[in-house]
C-alpha cells in the first residue's frame, strides 16, 4: 500500500461538503481520505494551489469494439502524437483516438481519475472490459447498449412488463455494464431493415414491431428506476444534429416527466429550425432546453460540447454517420451488431468558418451559461465526438474567461456572431467552484458515486492538484500533483508510478428464472451460445459493485 | 476408451477464423485425448483429434532438452543482445498472451508483426484508406438474403461459414434458410464451394480488381464497355446482373478471401471490395467481411491495434509504435537481412515463407513457442513446447467478425501456456533492462561474432 | 517440354486436416506435393495422374506430382497446390511494400520430367 499523504494548506473546492477555496489539510491513508494521519506520513505542500478531487468523465468513447475500429481506422492521426514509454508507462499513441496505455494516462496527467465509456452493444462487452484492463490509472466503467435491443423489444411488445424489467437487469449483470444506454432508439431496425432508413418521430412505428420510440424509452426509463440503479437511463435522443430536433428532445423529457433520466451531449440536440435555400438550417433553442432541465430536477445532461479541431464521429447512431459521410466525408465504417445495435464512424473536423459548426460550438457554450444547475447540466465533448478530452482545458477557460472567450468570437463565421446571444447577453464566467461542480462534484452524484467527487473523510483518495494560473488553460492542463487511490501518481508533473484501476458495474438482483425466457431466443437467433454470452468474473480484475438503492 | 469420460459442452474450435462456440466435446481424461467433438466439422474434427499429449520436452537448446529457466535465460539474452529484434505470429494464442507480447516488444524496442501481415494485411491496409461497412456473423444469419463469396473456397477452409452463419440456417427474417437466399461464388477457378452456388462467376487470375471497378462503376450508374470480358473472363451481361442483384437486394454481404489479398493488386482489391459495399448503401443494406483464416488473429488485430494504435507491423525502436506494411513486416524484415533475432509465438513461417526469409531465419537465433514440432521449432536456438489454447489453455479469442469469446479447456496439459512462458520472459527482460528500454539510454553490449 | 502457367496455391480440407496431425507427417506432405492441373493441358504435355513435374519461378525449383481436373472445374493455362514447403519454394519476398509476398497467381514454368516408371498393365 501506498505510504500516507498529508496535503498541506492546499486552498480546498470541494462544492459537495460546501468548501470553496478554504485552506485546508487533507489526510490520506489506504486509499481513502482520512481525518487524520501521523507525523510519519509524507507532506505535500500545497500552499498557494487548488486541490480538487479527481475529475470525473460522464461520458467518453475510449474504449471496446467502436473504439478499436475508430483507433485502426486512423493510422495519419496516430503518427502525428506519439506517446513514447518511459521506464515504467507503455509506449502509445494519440490523436483524437488514442491507444489505450495513452488514454489512461493523459486523462491522469489532466487530473482525472475516473471515465465512463459510453456505449458498448452486450456481445463486445468482454471487449470493452479487456480495453479497460489496458487502460492505467483511472477507475472506469461502461454504460451498455439496450435501446434497440431486439428481445427486450419483443417482451415489450407482448405486454410483459415485468420479464422486460428483470431482463434489462438480467443484462446488466451479464455485461458487467454500468448503466443502461439508449441511443436513437428504433432506428436499428430501420436502418438494417429497411434499406438505411432512420425513425424521425417518437410515435412512429418502429419497422417490424408494433411499438415507437416513445414506448421503449418510457419502458427503458420506468424499469431504471424501479431497479434504483445509482445512474438512470442514459439517452442519446433521436434526431442528433437534425434541424428542430430541439422538439424531439423536449418531447422525450416530457415522456419521463417524473422519472430520473439523463440526457447525454445534449447540445446536438438543442436545434431550432429556419427554412433555408437548400434545407432547414438549424438555429439555436438552447434557451428553452436550458428552461426544461433547470426546471425539472428528475432531468440530468452532459452539454457535449463542440471545439474546433480534428475530432471523430463515432456512435452507436448508424443513419448519423452515414449522413455525416454526405458532408465530405471520405473513409466510413459502418457495424451492426446482431439484435442489438449499430455503429457508425467518420472521422470529422470543426471549422469556425463553416456556420452550422460555429453555432454548434454557440449553442454549447449557451447551454453552459445559462444553466441554473451546475450539478444538472455537467461537462462533456462527448470525446472525440465533439472533440478530444485533451480539449477539456481550453473549454475551461472558455468558461471561466469572458475575455478569451470573445477573443475567440472574433474568429467565428460572423453570421454566427450575429446570431448568437454569447455576444452579448451572456457575460457569465464560471467560477472555480463550479467548475469542480460541473467536471468532478456533479457527475460523481449524477453517477452515484457516493465516494468520488468530494474530498471529505470517507471519500476515494483521488486528488488533484493544480497550480493556480490566471490562463485556465494552463492550469487545468497540468496538475502538479495527481493522486489516485491515496498513490502519487503525478508529481511535479512528472508520472512516478504506473497505477490499475477499479472497472465500476452495477448488479442489480433479477429473478433467475429470466434466463429461460432469454435462452430460447439465443439458441435460435444468435450466432453464439447462452452459455458462452454472459461475461464472467475474470475480466474485471480490480472493480467494485455500485450498490442500487434496494442493495 | 477408457471409464473416466467428461462431458465439455459449449467449447470453442479455434482451428480457423469461425470459431465455432458450440463444441460438445467427449474427453477421455485418464487417456488425455479427446475422443468426439459434436457438432465440429471435418477440419475442427482434426483439431481436437490431433491434439492429444505429446511426449516432447517442456524446452530445448540448440536441439537439446534444456531446464525451462535455462531456456527462458537463453531466450531473454537473445533478445536483449539483438539489435533489431522481431516477434512474430500470434494468431493461435489467445489474447492474454498476445497482450504480454506486445509489451515484450515494446519494452525492447523491438519490432511486432502477426500473421495478418501474410494474411489479411492487405485488407487492414485498405481498411485505413476507405473504411469498411461490416457486421455480426448473426446479422448474415438473420438478415442477409444475398451473399457473394469472392476469392474464397470456405467449403475447404471454413466449411460451416456455410451451414451456422450463411447459407443453410435459418433466421429471424430469412425463416427459410437457403430458399430465401441467392448465393454468389466468384474465383478463378471452380472449387468445392462452387455447388453451393446459384451463380459461379469464373474470373481470370489477377483480375479481379477490374471486376470490382466495373462493378462499382455499373452500381452508380456508369457504363462499362463489352471489352470487360476480354479484360476479365466476365461478360458484361453477368456484371450488370450481379450490380442489379446487389443493389436490389434486402440485406447483402460480400465475404472475401485471400483470393484478393495474395494476388495482383493486394490491397488495391481489397480496397475496391470494400468501396463496393460501402457504395451499395446508397441503395440498401450491404456489407463486407474479410474471411479470416486462423483462430485468433482478429484477436492479434484487435489487442495490438487497442495496445499500438496500429494493427501489425509495428516498431517500437524509437520509443514509441511506428507503423509501416513493407518495412516492419515479416517476410521483409527477414528477407531484407534487417532481423538479428526472431520471437516466433505459434505459427510457422519457416514452413510458407519466400525461402529468402527462411535463409535468414536460419542464420539468426530464433526463439519458438508451439505446441507442436514445426519446420520453425526445427531450426530454433531455443524452442518451448506449449499448451495448445482452446484445447488446454484457457482465454480470450475473437471470432472473424469482432465477436469475443471465452475459451472452456477440455484437457490438462504439462506444458505452461504461451502467456506464462512469455510472462516468465518479460519478467526477467525487465531484470535484465531495468525496466522499459528509453531509446536515448539505448546500448547494447557490442555482439559476439556471429556462433 | 516446357510451358508457363498460372499457380494458385490455397488450402484444401485435406490439407488442413492433415495439418492438424502434424507437417512432418505423411499425409500432409503428399497433399501439398500434389499440382492440380488442366486436364487438356496434361493430355497435351503426355501428362498422367501421378507423374511428376518440375515447377520453376525465378525464386526457386520444385518437383511436385501431377493430378488432372476438368475444364469446367480448372480453365486451361491454371493449376493448384495446396500450401505447404513446395508451394513456398516458389513464392518471392517482393511484397510491393504491402508485407504480402505473391502467393497466387504466380507464374511457373511447367517442366515435364523424363519418362516415369509405370506400374506393368498400364
Amino acid at each position: 500500500m501506498a505510504p500516507a499523504l498529508r496535503i498541506v494548506n492546499g486552498k480546498l473546492y470541494d462544492p459537495a461538503n460546501g468548501i470553496e477555496g478554504e485552506p485546508r489539510d487533507i489526510c490520506v491513508q489506504d486509499g481513502k481520505i482520512v481525518a487524520s494521519v501521523g507525523e510519519e506520513a509524507k507532506r505535500i505542500d500545497a500552499t498557494g494551489l487548488v486541490v480538487m478531487p479527481g475529475g470525473v468523465d460522464i461520458h467518453c468513447h475510449i474504449a471496446g469494439p467502436k473504439v478499436n475500429l475508430a483507433r485502426k481506422l486512423q493510422p495519419e492521426d496516430h503518427r502525428r502524437d506519439v506517446h513514447p514509454r518511459t521506464k515504467f508507462t507503455r509506449s502509445g499513441v494519440g490523436g483524437t483516438v488514442p491507444s489505450t496505455f495513452a488514454t489512461g494516462y493523459r486523462y491522469a496527467a489532466m487530473g482525472y481519475t475516473t471515465a465512463m465509456e459510453a456505449a458498448a452493444p452486450p456481445l463486445g462487452a468482454r471487449h470493452v472490459l479487456e480495453e479497460l484492463h489496458d487502460t492505467p490509472v483511472i477507475d472506469k466503467g461502461f454504460y451498455v447498449l439496450m435501446g434497440n435491443n431486439v428481445l427486450l423489444y419483443q417482451l415489450l411488445q407482448q405486454g410483459r412488463k415485468d420479464e422486460f424489467k428483470q431482463a434489462l437487469a438480467w443484462w446488466l449483470n451479464a455485461a458487467k455494464a454500468y448503466a443502461p444506454k439508449l441511443v436513437n432508439p428504433g432506428a436499428d431496425a430501420m436502418w438494417k431493415g429497411r434499406r438505411n432508413s432512420n425513425i424521425v418521430d417518437l410515435d412512429e412505428k418502429i419497422e417490424g414491431f408494433d411499438l415507437t420510440p416513445r414506448k421503449v424509452i418510457v419502458a427503458i426509463v420506468e424499469a431504471a428506476n424501479e431497479l434504483g440503479l445509482p445512474h438512470p437511463a442514459h439517452i442519446h435522443c433521436n434526431n442528433l444534429g437534425h434541424s428542430g430536433n430541439w422538439e424531439t428532445t423536449l418531447e422525450t423529457m416530457r415522456a419521463c416527466e417524473g422519472l430520473k433520466v439523463h440526457l447525454t451531449h445534449i447540445q446536438f440536440h438543442s436545434y431550432g429550425s429556419v427554412k433555408g435555400k437548400v434545407r432547414d438550417n438549424p438555429t439555436s433553442k438552447a434557451r428553452e432546453i436550458s428552461q426544461y432541465v433547470n426546471s425539472h430536477p428528475n432531468v440530468s445532461a452532459d452539454v457535449g460540447q463542440v471545439m474546433f479541431g480534428k475530432s471523430t464521429s463515432m456512435t452507436a447512431d448508424a443513419p448519423l454517420a452515414y449522413m455525416l459521410r454526405q458532408f465530405g466525408g471520405h473513409k466510413w465504417v459502418n457495424a451492426d451488431t446482431e439484435h442489438e445495435s449499430g455503429c457508425g464512424i467518420i472521422p470529422f473536423e470543426y471549422q469556425d468558418k463553416i456556420y452550422t459548426h460555429a453555432l454548434q460550438w454557440a449553442i454549447g457554450l449557451e447551454l453552459f451559461l445559462l444553466s441554473e444547475d451546475p450539478w444538472r447540466m455537467v461537462f462533456s465533448t462527448d470525446h472525440p465526438n465533439g472533440g478530444s478530452f485533451m480539449s477539456y482545458p481550453r473549454l475551461i477557460r472558455l468558461l471561466m474567461d469572458r475575455e478569451y472567450r470573445n477573443e475567440q468570437l472574433k474568429t467565428l463565421n460572423p453570421d454566427v456572431v450575429r446570431d448568437t446571444p454569447l455576444a452579448d447577453g451572456l457575460t457569465r464566467e464560471y467560477s472555480l467552484q463550479e467548475i469542480a461542480i460541473i467536471t468532478r462534484a456533479g457527475p460523481a452524484r449524477l453517477l452515484g458515486l457516493a465516494d468520488k467527487g468530494h474530498l471529505g473523510v470517507g471519500a476515494d483518495a483521488d486528488i488533484t492538484i493544480y497550480e493556480n494560473h490566471a490562463d485556465r488553460e494552463r492550469m487545468f492542463e497540468a496538475p502538479r500533483y495527481v493522486i489516485k487511490d491515496g498513490e502519487l501518481i503525478i508529481e511535479d508533473h512528472e508520472f512516478r508510478a504506473d497505477h490499475a484501476g477499479r472497472v465500476l458495474h452495477v448488479a442489480p438482483p433479477y429473478e433467475a428464472q429470466i434466463e429461460e425466457v432469454i435462452r430460447p431466443f439465443f439458441e435460435e437467433f444468435y450466432s453464439i451460445r447462452f452459455a458462452n454470452y454472459a461475461v464472467d468474473d475474470q475480466y474485471l480484475h480490480r472493480h467494485q459493485v455500485v450498490a442500487t438503492t434496494s442493495q | 476408451m477408457s471409464d473416466n469420460i467428461r462431458i465439455v459442452k459449449d467449447a470453442t474450435c479455434t482451428f480457423c477464423g469461425c470459431v465455432c462456440d458450440d463444441m460438445d466435446l467427449t474427453v477421455d481424461v485418464d487417456e488425455k485425448r479427446i475422443i468426439k467433438a459434436d457438432n465440429a466439422c471435418i477440419l475442427g474434427k482434426a483439431w481436437f483429434r490431433e491434439h492429444g499429449h505429446e511426449e516432447r520436452p517442456a524446452a530445448l537448446i540448440g536441439g537439446n532438452e534444456a531446464s525451462l529457466d535455462d531456456a527462458i535465460e537463453e531466450a531473454a539474452q537473445i533478445l536483449v543482445n539483438a539489435r533489431f529484434p522481431i516477434i512474430y505470429g500470434l494468431s493461435d494464442t489467445t489474447c492474454e498472451a498476445q497482450r504480454v507480447a506486445v509489451g515484450i516488444a515494446d519494452m525492447i524496442g523491438g519490432t511486432l508483426d502477426t500473421t495478418t501481415s501474410v494474411c489479411h494485411g492487405p485488407s487492414g491496409i485498405a481498411f485505413e484508406a476507405v473504411g469498411e461497412s461490416t457486421s455480426t456473423l448473426g446479422e448474415l444469419k438473420n438478415r442477409a438474403d444475398l451473399i457473394v463469396f469472392w476469392g474464397g473456397n470456405p467449403a475447404e477452409s471454413h466449411p460451416r461459414l456455410f451451414s451456422r452463419y450463411t447459407v443453410t440456417c435459418k433466421g429471424m427474417y430469412i425463416p427459410r434458410g437457403r430458399t430465401d437466399r441467392t448465393i454468389v461464388l466468384v474465383d478463378v477457378r471452380r472449387t468445392p464451394s462452387a455447388p453451393v452456388a446459384d451463380i459461379f462467376i469464373q474470373v481470370k487470375p489477377r483480375r479481379d480488381f477490374e471486376v470490382l471497378w466495373a462493378l462499382r462503376a455499373l452500381v452508380k450508374g456508369r457504363k462499362i464497355d463489352p471489352s470487360i470480358e476480354q479484360t476479365t473472363g466476365v461478360a458484361l451481361a453477368t456484371l450488370e446482373d450481379l450490380a442489379g442483384r446487389m443493389k436490389s437486394c434486402r440485406y447483402g454481404a460480400l465475404l472475401f478471401g485471400m483470393g484478393l489479398t495474395m494476388t495482383r493488386g493486394r490491397h488495391f482489391n481489397s480496397g475496391a471490395i470494400l468501396a463496393l459495399a460501402s457504395d451499395l448503401n446508397a441503395f440498401t443494406h450491404f456489407v463486407a467481411k474479410p474471411v479470416r483464416g486462423h483462430g485468433n488473429v482478429t484477436g492479434a488485430d484487435n489487442v495490438v491495434s487497442w495496445q499500438t494504435g496500429f494493427p501489425f507491423a509495428v516498431n517500437f525502436a524509437k520509443g514509441y509504435p511506428r507503423f509501416n506494411p513493407g518495412e516492419f513486416t515479416t517476410v521483409d524484415t527477414l528477407a531484407r537481412g534487417e532481423a538479428d533475432a526472431a520471437m516466433i509465438i505459434a505459427a510457422d513461417p519457416a514452413s510458407n515463407f519466400p525461402q529468402a526469409a527462411i535463409e535468414r531465419m536460419k542464420q539468426i537465433p530464433v526463439i519458438v513457442l508451439d505446441p507442436k514440432e514445426s519446420h520453425t521449432s526445427r531450426l530454433a536456438r531455443v524452442a518451448f513446447t506449449t499448451a495448445t489454447y482452446g484445447i488446454n489453455v484457457a482465454g480470450t479469442v475473437y471470432r472473424m467478425d469482432d465477436v469475443p469469446i471465452t475459451l472452456r479447456p477440455a484437457l490438462e496439459s504439462p506444458y505452461p501456456s504461451d502467456e506464462q512462458i512469455l510472462r516468465r520472459l518479460r519478467t526477467r527482460l525487465r531484470e535484465l533492462l531495468g525496466g522499459n528500454r528509453v531509446p536515448d539510454k539505448m546500448s547494447w553490449p557490442v555482439p559476439a561474432a556471429a556462433a | 517440354m516446357s510451358e508457363t502457367m498460372i499457380l494458385i496455391g490455397a488450402r484444401s480440407n485435406k490439407q488442413g486436416t492433415s495439418l492438424c496431425a502434424g507437417k512432418f507427417g505423411a499425409e500432409y506432405l503428399d497433399v501439398s506435393s500434389t499440382v492440380e492441373m488442366n486436364i487438356d493441358d496434361m493430355t497435351r504435355l503426355g501428362l498422367a495422374n501421378g507423374d511428376s513435374v518440375r515447377l520453376t519461378t525465378p525464386m526457386g525449383e520444385t518437383v511436385v506430382r501431377c493430378k488432372s481436373r476438368a475444364s469446367k472445374d480448372l480453365a486451361a493455362g491454371i493449376m493448384f497446390i495446396a500450401y505447404g514447403p513446395h508451394s513456398s519454394r516458389l513464392m518471392g519476398a517482393d511484397t510491393a511494400g504491402s508485407g504480402m509476398p505473391m502467393s497466387k497467381s504466380l507464374d511457373v514454368e511447367v517442366e515435364v520430367l523424363p519418362a516415369q516408371p509405370r506400374p506393368v498393365g498400364g
